[in-house]
């Protein structure tokens, strides 16, 4: 309760702050206001199509159907299936967090949305290419050889540490 | 972006044809879903209006210039961890800075934080997954970062 009285209060002072930078003209203000009205506008046309995606998951995809192949019996293939689903994902980490944590409703073990989160970060399909005609294929060969072994021994880790703590991922 | 509008209207429209209820269902489970996450959007989004002003472009451009190299890949992972930047706008930058004599390497640790480490999206993380779990993914994701970062050092020759 007490947290939630901070949070308005953060989001109010910052309404007025930039309501009165444009009123008074002060530039920082403004600038943050355009930052954030530029940001909001892509999280808008972001958000509603990566969501009724997750929507069309929930109610299409059998729960037996991602525990046999992602859950805690599946074989070390679930990997390969978490970094394949990964991979044609737009716009990184934040349509990420809603999709795995969709998967790990229906079934899907802990190891294996993290190495989905993981590569959701570093192997995104459409961001390899642009990043490999930018920057050079050898650069981002390198980094998709050292990064993807280590996204996995890292989620698998990560996996069993919470499991033997018995860490319950709350609701979101 | 196109493509993922064309997906979610050819999944859409696929899933209308053959069951209604069930894709009325769908619809309206996205829509709670994603109103119940907004307010960690609206923190994300005003978080992000205050860093991109502080930390502009410039900023990071002339930050990653440093001689030091290990002081220069730090403050990469750094400026990569903080800011939010899409591919698009990263990678351009990412190649002048290279005419300009950047390292890979430094290159490599800052692209990678930006790609792997949220301390921005924290509050949709943490909605989900809980802060442990955040607090241990984004840790861990800073030193796959620097990993992928000195390997690339190794394979361009900019160390020893």
């Amino acid at each position: 309760m007490k947290n939630k009285i901070i949070k308005t209060a953060a989001v109010l002072i910052y309404i007025a702050f930039v309501s009165l930078s444009f009123i008074f003209g002060y530039n920082p203000g403004k600038l943050i206001g355009h930052n954030f009205a530029s940001f909001s506008l892509e999280m808008i046309k972001l958000l509603p199509p990566v969501f009724i995606l997750i929507g069309l998951f929930e109610v299409w995809v059998k729960r037996e159907f991602i525990e046999k192949h992602l859950g805690k019996n599946s074989s070390v293939l679930s990997y390969v299936w978490a970094i394949l689903l990964a991979g044609p994902i737009a716009g990184g980490l934040i349509p990420a967090f809603p999709i795995a944590y969709s998967l790990f409703q229906k079934g899907a073990k802990m190891s294996v949305i993290f190495t989905f989160i993981g590569a959701a970060a570093v192997c995104r399909i459409p961001m390899t290419l642009f990043e490999a005609s930018f920057l050079g294929i050898k650069f981002t060969l390198v980094r998709l050889l050292v990064s993807i072994p280590l996204v996995i021994i890292s989620s698998i880790w990560l996996g069993k540490y919470l499991e033997k703590k018995d860490y319950i991922i709350m609701k979101g | 972006m196109y493509l993922l509008y064309i997906a979610t209207a050819l999944a859409l429209s696929i899933s209308f044809f053959i069951n209604k209820e069930k894709t009325i269902k769908a619809v309206k489970m996205a829509y709670k879903k994603l109103t119940k996450i907004s307010p960690a959007f609206l923190g994300l989004i005003i978080a992000v209006s205050i860093v991109l002003y502080l930390v502009p472009e410039q900023v990071i451009s002339s930050s990653l210039g440093n001689d030091n190299k290990f002081l220069s890949i730090l403050l990469a992972s750094f400026m990569g961890s903080i800011t939010l930047m899409p591919g698009p706008i990263a990678y351009p930058l990412g190649a002048i800075l290279l005419k300009e004599g950047v390292s890979y390497m430094v290159l490599s640790a800052f692209t990678t934080t930006l790609m792997m480490v949220g301390v921005l999206t924290f509050p949709i993380e943490k909605a989900y997954f809980g802060t442990k779990v955040t607090i241990l993914r984004n840790i861990i994701s800073f030193f796959i970062a620097i990993g992928v970062a000195v390997m690339t050092g190794f394979v361009f020759g900019e160390i020893i």
